[in-house]
């Protein structure tokens, strides 16, 4: 009888624990979300709906021009990053299993292993002194330092739809005539096109919402939306702040929503 | 001059593998396939027969030795530039595309015009019995109808010669029946020139026009399936093809002298010496003890089949036989063990081995 099956939902006080969970992830963004639609000034005080930190938020001109800021990074670090990435995981897939094959698994990885803090320090010094020595202030630093990190982000969803692509197909399609390059344009490119998408998804997400590294590597006046959102709440919180945030919470959202249904096995 | 052999194999050698850890997959294999044949390579796994058929398609090079399709030596061409096809094992079929697209791909890639590839996609379609699968994608096709796709691909570009590893073996019996002789039908159809592997005997034998036998990284006969399975040269194709008693005599003066001082004329000429002599079940008869010719024979036991019995028996050295007899409409029972009879055959049923 199915009874006497062990399953965990029916352990005693399981619902309790399950809702208990719930309610510590989801309970703190809620109350992000629902007091930015504050009348009020206060984001603790209920005072009425209104919209009024959303168009205050949409016409202060830092605020876009930090949006504006993260969009340009995590864009251009995220493409850079999945181009990186897509080969990375043609060559560590594509070819025979050579020396060191796992040396550059880990290289690869590093930006997962090392703390971040470490890796922001060290980027700090480093472009601290190619700042000296050329006096370049732009926003090159931190596209480098994202890409940087991004990589693995990237690398990881596209390397798992490589693996689980059939090799033959490059060899029936090499057999149907196709040059190299025409069986991977024609071939490889779209089997493995879902996974770069979600590599590059996730990398664009990854960057969008870093703030360490962001911190030590960005020159005066190169916020971005999550460093000026800090900046922010150490002076004044308002439902601003909280207006910004759940913005960002959407977008994040669609695009991890997008992610998994690219990832996920056809049935 | 004779016409170029379609496929040819001069000494192809491949290893796998450096040092002391060289597997030698193909073994100085050297085979002439002909233009319009059903050729098909027959041996157990692990035999070099799918080593053979990368080297042909050009999916691995070989170590020493050439390749050469129609004459031309294609030993370092790439497959893309190889005149031939191949229906693989598991298909692989491109799971992005549709049936239509998946046909179309190999003569799109040869550059041909669009009106040419869309009549002869259509064309090889209805030939495989798919147009109205056309659109389809190919993860909604039944094992049986991704094969005819398969091969529907693989046919479009009017290859010299197909190769087919196993395309048979995902599919049900039923079904496998069915494409064996869809197959046949293709390849008199197409007139294009096959080479089929296959590790089933019974296969190789109903639909090739030839079969090479390999084993052990080597050709070991090629001949007709009729060839193969009465004269087989040696223990090896003996024994995988069917069954087969063996037997130990000593030839002299054109005659097989057995245990027991029996003489057998030979209806082929062998050097005099010790050897194995094969002889199939079916082609061995039982008679009364004692009969001239006949070797002497203890039964062992009997099987029955229904159209026929099995007759396990013992001869006089010690060898165990066993004869196949079809069944009488009026024999009430078969051979009793521990009965001592004769056993004979016709000379020609007696196939002296090389080794």
């Amino acid at each position: 009888m199915a009874r006497s099956v062990f399953t965990v939902t029916r352990l005693p006080g399981f619902n309790g624990v399950a809702i208990a969970v719930f309610v510590a992830l989801y309970a703190p963004i809620a109350m992000l979300v629902v007091y930015s639609f504050n009348a009020g000034d206060s984001i603790a005080i209920w005072e009425g709906t209104s919209l009024r930190w959303y168009e205050r938020a949409w016409a202060n001109a830092q605020v876009k021009d930090a949006t504006f800021r993260s969009l340009i990074i995590a864009t251009t670090a995220a493409s850079v990053a999945t181009i990186a990435a897509t080969m990375v995981a043609l060559a560590t897939t594509r070819k025979k299993p050579f020396r060191g094959q796992t040396a550059v698994y880990v290289a690869i990885n590093q930006p997962l292993m090392v703390p971040e803090i470490v890796t922001a320090v060290a980027l700090l010094i480093f472009f601290a002194t190619i700042k000296v020595a050329t006096g370049y202030q732009g926003l090159g630093y931190l596209i480098l330092a994202h890409t940087a990190f991004c990589i693995p982000f990237a690398y990881l969803p596209i390397r798992a739809r490589l693996e689980g692509m059939d090799m033959t197909l490059e060899t029936a399609a090499a057999d149907l005539y196709a040059t190299r390059w025409r069986a991977f344009r024609h071939v490889t490119l779209p089997l493995m096109a879902p996974g770069i998408l979600a590599g590059f998804m996730l990398a664009f997400v990854t960057s969008l919402d870093d703030v360490v590294i962001t911190l030590f590597v960005k020159s005066a006046g190169q916020d971005t939306l999550p460093t000026y959102l800090l900046g922010q709440i150490r002076r004044q919180v308002t439902g601003e702040v909280n207006a910004i945030s759940t913005v960002l919470l959407c977008l994040t959202v669609v695009l991890l929503t997008t992610f998994f249904l690219l990832t996920r096995k056809k049935s | 001059m004779t016409e170029a052999p379609a496929v040819e194999a001069r000494n192809a050698v491949k290893e796998f593998g450096q040092g002391e850890a060289t597997v030698r997959a193909l073994d100085t294999v050297s085979v002439a396939i002909r233009k319009g044949e059903f050729f098909t390579l027959l041996g157990p796994s692990g035999c070099g027969k799918t080593t053979l058929l990368r080297l042909i398609a050009g999916f691995d090079t070989p170590t020493s030795g050439a390749i050469l399709i129609d004459g031309e030596d294609v030993s370092d061409l790439p497959p893309n530039r190889r005149p031939v096809n191949t229906v693989f094992q598991s298909y692989a079929l491109f799971p992005h595309l549709t049936v239509a697209q998946n046909v179309a791909f190999g003569l799109e890639m040869l550059g041909r015009a669009k009106g040419e590839v869309a009549a002869r996609t259509a064309e090889m379609l209805a030939l495989v019995k798919l147009d109205q699968m056309a659109g389809r994608k190919t993860s909604q096709l039944s094992g049986g109808q991704q094969q005819r796709v398969a091969l529907a691909r693989a046919l479009a570009p009017r290859p010299k010669v197909l190769l087919l590893d196993e395309p048979l073996s995902a599919l049900d019996l039923k079904l496998r029946k069915e494409m064996q002789g869809e197959l046949k039908r293709l390849q008199l159809e197409t007139g294009i020139t096959f080479v089929f592997v296959t590790h089933d005997q019974e296969e190789a034998l109903t639909m090739s026009d030839r079969i090479g036998v390999m084993s052990g990284g080597r050709i070991l006969q090629i001949g007709t399936p009729r060839e193969i399975y009465a004269h087989p040269t040696n223990r090896f194709v003996a024994d995988f093809i069917g069954e087969t008693n063996f037997l130990s005599a000593r030839v002299r003066g054109g005659k097989a002298v057995f245990g027991g001082g029996v003489e057998v004329p030979l209806s082929r000429p062998a050097a005099d010496g010790d050897v194995t002599i094969a002889i199939r079940p079916e082609h061995m008869r039982l008679v009364p003890r004692g009969m001239a010719g006949a070797l002497m024979a203890t039964v062992s036991h009997a099987v029955y089949f229904g159209t026929d019995s099995h007759i396990h028996l013992k001869l006089i050295d010690g060898t165990e036989i066993v004869v196949r007899q079809p069944t009488d409409a009026d024999s009430t029972d078969g051979p009793k063990p521990g009965e001592v009879l004769g056993v004979s055959f016709a000379p020609a049923a007696a196939q002296v081995l090389e080794d």
